[in-house]
């Protein structure tokens, strides 16, 4: 029954990741870059979350105002930072990106302050099923993140939208020449992956109530290993590999004497996935043209 | 007398089902002038990507002066003898002209010099410099780059990035010198001026050459013997007058 | 051949060597503020670090996120060594020496084994690698047992006299410097610089590139291990927490100011940062500390964007760094004629040259002979 509650667990917080994963890896599927950022745009739905808490008190429109924020955000920075370096060398992107967390984490902590806020969203009683004991959250966050990712993976296989995306990401030259405004999609990649973000924060709010500016640093972090390990581009990839994160995070915690080391094991993985396959499990090798 | 350089037997490649090249079979000897040409697509990029180790060949092997280099790394296929140009030019384009042909020179055995040898300034660092930059100097020479050899690479024009491809190709002492398309994009005087360099290398140096090119006059003029290629398999192969006045050649380019 | 000395290959360490002569007399004589002696070894320290990650970032090319690791493996492991010699050798002078050289070793260790597999991963996967590494050796310490490095207490090392540790530190830029600007200016220098440039054709031409990735790495992380050693003379007690990956991207930040590919960059950038760091503290506390980061962060776009942004390419022809000095020096420094030596100390490079050589279409000359195969088409 243990074993049972703990994997319930850590599919939550596996749906979590996910969901943060999902975001890395359409952007770096369609923009080909690492968006260092994207933790701390979760980070941003987090504060806009609680300012709308205190205003308003209602979870839901909090998270809608957090959403629309995020997308917002995500748009901007997409805009002003990395757009001008399209085509520039990676590394110079990827600094680029670290500069915008950076400026994301001192704004948030200049206008909240350094000392942690408490933000309260839902409440709910543990349900229990014969001997299983599940926290309500757990139950929450799992089945929105598979409600989100059927979504996904739908507009993904079945709009025109989603597969002109699925061109972008392969081929963004013959996108264009097809027709396809490579410029759109991209725009419309980061919303679709700042709102997931921002859905991530909500649950992880729900979670634990405490908010600080750098909350999305490490999950953001974790989510990208999370991508990785699934191979990186790959949706479905994204979500395994979140699940698989989530899974061993909620397994080593439970074991006293591994737990202080769990950041650590889930970075190991990383590690030995990217040796052993280093395109990640589900993801496909890249050829570079000679 | 002439020794076979590079003989290759049965070489192929698949990419995930595509049959990229197969069945090729090449004997060269040494100082030949050796054509590979076909249409676009038809594999003779790869061909050069298997011979210098990018591609590690599915099936068949290639054998340098006998010896077999099949599969072996990039590194170790240019240190046994064979180097390369690239279709779409690929210089060290943040570095000068010269510092381009000297990191060619880099593994030369009488240029050798340790790591420690150099962090430490031993005075046999200073040696080999100065015995590098007079090498360098002479290969640029014959390429026609020696004025240009302070010049960041990336501020030439075309036709001498190409040549210094050359130099920094020939840098490296092949036996067997792979050029991939040499004279694109150059106009006729250079065109000219580069059969004549090519002609140079291979009686100065002893080097074998295959190249891949377009500009039949180009080929005609300097190679003996080509091999053509379409669809990954040879068409024609051997004297170049008869092999590009076959039929199937002049269908396979005209599309008949 | 006139042999010429050239000057301008010396003038960072005459410079910096001046520099610690006048500040060692000023020790001496008991002139030197207590801010000044934190700041000398903040200094010292922060220009090792941004001039041995410059190696990796501006002249191979590749990011690496784990410096912080590698200066965490060398605060601890050659703290402890200090300290466990201390009863030994006392606060003495082959105390420092052995314990950096133990620090700076046994990070350069962690760098070959780090190295080996990770450096067959390119870009984005690198750096998340070297992070991972960082993060995962901060990890092993902050959760060791108390009597070993201290665990979350932190590791008590002993902290050196001030008066002279700055000229220790001064002492180890200056080698760190010879070591990396020799490599640099040699033979395997240009192998590095060639491997950035296009790896594909490093390979053809016959560089062993992972041998150079190799070394690179080593000698970086033997940098940062030193450099770790250093700080935690500096400290009666080392902090994991101060290891993070953030701690990493402040030395990116100082590499990134510099000019990625300059060493003289780095070393103004670090000396600068710190300063500002040092100063700052006394003004901004609390909450207003982090306008700092806030600035930083600006700063680091905007530069990046500058530097690299393809649309602004003949912005930057127009109005950049050396213009304005040959300007002011009335000096005639034309790119195309410098020497082969200047020409690489001064071009801050850039992928870019290479991505749109390769991606630009070849105008092919229409006077040329005939393309058989495009007459198919």
């Amino acid at each position: 029954m243990k074993i049972l509650e703990l994997l319930i667990n850590g599919l939550s917080i596996g749906g979590t990741y996910a969901m943060i994963a999902l975001g890395y890896t359409m952007v770096y599927g369609i923009a080909k870059m690492l968006n260092f950022a994207h933790g701390d745009v979760i980070m941003v739905g987090g504060y806009t979350m609680f300012v709308m808490m205190s205003l308003m008190g209602n979870p839901i429109l909090a998270l809608l105002c957090a959403t629309v924020l995020c997308v917002v955000l995500g748009v901007t920075i997409e805009k002003l930072a990395y757009k001008p370096l399209r085509g520039a060398s990676p590394l110079a992107v990827l600094i680029t990106a670290i500069g915008v967390s950076y400026l994301l984490q001192s704004t948030a902590q200049m206008i909240f302050g350094s000392s942690p806020k408490m933000v309260n969203l839902i409440s709910m009683k543990p349900i229990n099923i014969g001997a299983l004991r599940i926290e309500g959250y757990v139950v929450v966050t799992l089945v929105a993140s598979v409600i989100i990712m059927t979504i996904l993976t739908l507009f993904i296989k079945y709009t025109r939208i989603g597969r002109a995306m699925v061109a972008v990401s392969e081929d963004k030259g013959a996108a264009q020449l097809m027709g396809i405004n490579a410029n759109a999609i991209i725009t419309l990649t980061f919303a679709i992956g700042s709102a997931l973000a921002a859905f991530a924060g909500f649950f992880m709010l729900v979670k634990s109530p405490s908010l600080s500016n750098t909350m999305g640093a490490m999950p953001g972090i974790k989510a990208f290993t999370a991508a990785v390990i699934g191979g990186i581009g790959s949706i479905p990839g994204a979500m395994l590999g979140g699940i698989l994160i989530g899974v061993v995070e909620a397994f080593s915690l439970s074991v006293e004497s591994i737990a202080p080391y769990t950041d650590a094991i889930e970075f190991l993985i990383l590690i030995i996935i990217l040796l052993v396959r280093p395109s990640g499990i589900l993801g496909k090798k890249r050829r570079e043209k000679v | 007398m002439s020794n076979t350089v590079l003989k290759i037997e049965n070489l192929g490649i698949t990419f995930g089902g595509l049959k990229a090249v197969q069945h090729l079979n090449l004997e060269i000897k040494e100082k030949q002038l050796y054509g590979l040409v076909g249409p676009n697509g038809a594999g003779k990029t790869t061909v050069f990507n298997m011979l210098t180790g990018v591609y590690k060949p599915t099936e068949g092997e290639f054998f340098l002066n006998g010896e077999n280099l099949t599969g072996k790394s990039q590194e170790l296929i240019n240190h046994k003898g064979i180097a390369r140009t690239f279709q779409n030019i690929r210089l060290f384009n943040n570095m000068t002209v010269i510092r381009n042909v000297l990191v060619g020179l880099h593994y030369q055995p009488e240029f050798k010099c340790g790591f420690f040898t150099s962090v430490f300034r031993l005075p046999r660092h200073f040696k080999i410099e100065k015995a590098m930059r007079e090498r360098a100097k002479e290969i640029l020479r014959i390429v026609g780059l020696e004025e240009e050899r302070n010049n960041l690479s990336c501020n030439l024009p075309y036709g001498k990035q190409r040549k210094l491809e050359i130099a920094r190709a020939l840098a490296t002492n092949p036996k067997l010198l792979l050029l991939d398309e040499p004279a694109a994009g150059m106009n006729p005087q250079e065109t000219a001026e580069l059969m004549d360099i090519v002609r140079h290398i291979r009686d100065k140096y002893n080097i074998t050459i295959l190249l891949i090119e377009h500009d039949m006059k180009f080929v005609s003029g300097l190679c003996d013997e080509v091999t053509v290629l379409n669809f990954g398999t040879v068409l024609a192969q051997g004297n170049t007058k008869e092999a590009l006045n076959d039929p199937e050649v002049i269908k396979a380019y005209i599309g008949g | 051949m006139k042999k010429n000395i050239k000057w301008n290959h010396y003038l960072n360490y005459i410079i910096i060597g001046a520099l610690t002569v006048v500040f060692s007399a000023m020790s001496l004589t008991g002139t030197l503020s207590r801010l000044s002696y934190v700041l000398l070894q903040n200094i010292s320290i922060a220009i090792i670090l941004s001039v041995s990650l410059s190696v990796v970032v501006g002249f191979l090319g590749e990011l690496s996120l784990g410096h912080a690791g590698f200066m965490c493996i060398g605060a601890y492991l050659g703290g402890k060594v200090s300290s466990l010699l201390l009863p030994a050798f006392g606060e003495s002078l082959i105390n420092v020496i052995i314990s950096m050289a133990v620090g700076g070793i046994l990070a350069a260790i962690c760098g070959v084994i780090i190295g080996l597999p990770a450096l067959r991963l390119r870009g984005d996967y690198l750096a998340i690698v070297t992070l991972a590494f960082g993060e995962i050796v901060r990890s092993i310490f902050m959760n060791s047992s108390p009597e070993s490095f201290g665990g979350s207490f932190g590791l008590q090392t002993p902290r050196y006299d001030r008066t002279y540790l700055f000229i220790v530190g001064f002492v180890v830029v200056l080698i760190c410097l010879a070591v990396i600007q020799n490599m640099m200016r040699s033979k395997h220098g240009r192998a590095i610089t060639a491997i950035r440039d296009s790896e594909i054709a490093a390979r053809a031409t016959g560089i062993n590139v992972t041998k150079y990735k190799l070394i690179v790495f080593t000698v970086s992380s033997f940098f940062a291990g030193v450099a770790g050693v250093l700080y935690s003379f500096t400290q009666s007690n080392v902090q994991s927490v101060n290891f993070s990956y953030n701690y990493s991207i402040e030395i990116l930040v100082m590499v990134v100011l510099g000019g990625m590919g300059s060493i003289n960059g780095a070393i103004i950038s670090a000396t600068l940062i710190t300063f500002l760091d040092v100063q700052l503290q006394t003004i901004l506390t609390g909450d207003l500390a982090v306008l700092q980061d806030f600035f930083y962060a600006i700063i680091l776009i905007v530069i990046v964007i500058y530097n690299n942004a393809p649309g602004l390419k003949n912005f930057r022809d127009k109005y950049n760094f050396k213009n304005f000095t040959e300007k002011l020096f009335k000096k005639k420094n034309n790119p195309a004629h410098m020497t082969d030596d200047e020409a690489k100390w001064n071009r801050v490079p850039s992928k870019i040259l290479v991505d749109e050589v390769l991606s630009t279409k070849i105008q092919r000359d229409p006077t040329a002979s005939v393309k058989p195969d495009k007459e198919g088409k």
